[in-house]
């Protein structure tokens, strides 16, 4: 497995922060890319070993991943249902005392297998910052405003076709000390669970067009743009509601399931006519 | 009605993994996450261990997942893991790790799975850690002859195996370094 290059010298450095340029990031982002193209194969999941993102250093692991045929309870996934959600935890906008800051909006979409399949009635869990880019959090120490009336935490169980729905405010962007001068796009938090315990995810979410994608080494460590451009979310006009909530589309999709599908796991789409005619 | 697809040759590419990030802590942790079973009642063991980055320091903003089979091997699919009733054992649990980088969890011993050896699944995730990471965290052998995800694992198949000690079962989990634990790759994964 490659070792990734750091760029050192004291001149890469801020005087103040000790903290490297966003320029020497930038010039290591280009580095993987380059690498990336000259390889030549595609890479669907972000490199762990990444450097541009100084946490991963020591914390990437160093031989490469065992293959395992999954088995025993790897073939199952833990279940989830009304006993562990209630509907209300989808809802962001509602867990304080009155209406939090921000844009409102509605983030839907569908989460589905490898093979197609809706993940039904599984645990959708999210995460984020409030409109000012700050989270409840103590080590969160971002001088933006804590907005009382939103936590921004919410869950939900997919439906019958799989898609989960949540109502929020658009989170904002926020600096961290990875380097001098770094903000991470606006994103949101998913963790997510499929049939298998083999297609667990966590990943985030994040927004249309936003200027700090090209400087953020976070986004950046997924090396194929095709694979990258996966979480970002569609802005979505129909589902945009008069007055009320702008709309988000994404849709996430686990590995394939390593069980055989039964018959009723497929993905059945019936044309408008066919819901009519129910 | 259509159907969108027939198997593996409509395979869609996976949404890529990303960080947890440091601010996990109040959103997926919850009330009960580690104790599959109340402490104290029979057959109750601790399953603990330390999350080490490459330096050998505790990790302290790890989130560890367990997901078992119950002592007599079954599968168990019951809701209720995130509202616990003091009662349904449901075989996943969740723990944070502490400033220390610990983490324990109130089990039961997983019994064996279709006459495999018993084992907790374990999925790791930390910040700095830009994709989740499986292994297995096998019971002691006790005699039992390895498997083959033992076998092929060769020398370092000892990360994979608990150890008993005076609370437990003890599983650490090294990310990187010389005791760097064995990671999974399932077939159908991506890459």
């Amino acid at each position: 497995m490659s070792s990734s290059r750091v760029i050192q010298g004291a001149a890469t450095r801020h005087p103040s922060t000790g903290l490297v340029h966003q320029h020497v990031i930038d010039e290591e982002i280009a580095e993987h890319r380059r690498a990336y193209e000259a390889a030549g194969a595609d890479e669907l999941q972000p490199r762990r070993d990444y450097a541009p993102y100084r946490s991963s250093l020591l914390r990437h692991p160093t031989k490469d991943l065992h293959h395992a045929d999954p088995e025993g309870v790897e073939l199952w996934a833990p279940c989830f249902g009304e006993r562990d959600v209630d509907p209300l935890e989808s809802d962001l906008t509602i867990q304080g005392g009155g209406e939090p800051i921000g844009e409102r909006m509605v983030v839907t979409g569908r989460v589905l297998d490898g093979d197609g399949r809706p993940v039904r009635h599984q645990l959708a869990e999210v995460w984020q910052a409030n409109a000012g880019g700050r989270y409840v959090h103590k080590r969160d120490q971002h001088p933006a405003p804590l907005d009382p009336n939103f936590t921004g935490v919410g869950r939900c169980i997919t439906d019958d076709q799989g898609r989960y729905r949540f109502t929020t405010i658009k989170p904002g962007p926020y600096p961290w000390r990875n380097h001098h001068n770094a903000w991470r796009p606006a994103h949101i938090h998913f963790s997510l669970f499929g049939t298998d315990f083999t297609q667990r995810l966590v990943t985030q979410m994040y927004f249309p067009g936003d200027p700090l994608f090209a400087l953020d080494p976070i986004y950046q460590s997924i090396v194929d743009p095709r694979a990258r451009e996966r979480l970002v979310a569609t802005y979505d006009h129909d589902l945009t509601q008069h007055e009320w909530a702008t709309g988000y589309r994404w849709d996430v999709v686990l590995t394939g399931s390593h069980r055989t599908p039964l018959e009723g796991d497929l993905d059945v789409e019936r044309s408008e006519d066919e819901e009519a005619g129910r | 009605m259509t159907l969108t697809t027939t198997g593996a040759a409509a395979a869609l590419p996976p949404t890529p993994g990303q960080t947890v990030g440091p601010f996990f802590h109040y959103a997926l942790p919850y009330d009960g996450d580690r104790q599959l079973v109340a402490p104290g009642i029979p057959g109750a063991l601790l399953l603990h261990g330390t999350v080490t980055d490459g330096s050998g320091l505790p990790v302290r903003d790890a989130l560890v997942e367990i997901w078992q089979a119950d002592p007599a091997g079954h599968v168990v699919q019951r809701h209720g893991s995130l509202r616990r009733d003091g009662h349904a054992f449901t075989g996943f649990g969740r723990c944070s790790t502490d400033r220390t980088g610990r983490y324990a969890f109130t089990t039961l011993r997983p019994g064996s799975v279709e006459g495999g050896l018993p084992f907790f699944a374990v999925a790791v995730f930390a910040r700095g850690l830009m994709h989740r990471l499986f292994t297995r965290a096998y019971l002691p052998l006790d005699g039992a002859e390895p498997d083959a995800l033992l076998r092929s694992a060769g020398d370092r198949s000892g990360t994979l195996l608990c150890v008993d000690d005076e609370d437990g079962l003890r599983f650490d989990i090294a990310l990187q370094g010389e005791r760097e634990t064995v990671f999974l790759a399932h077939p159908r994964a991506g890459r």
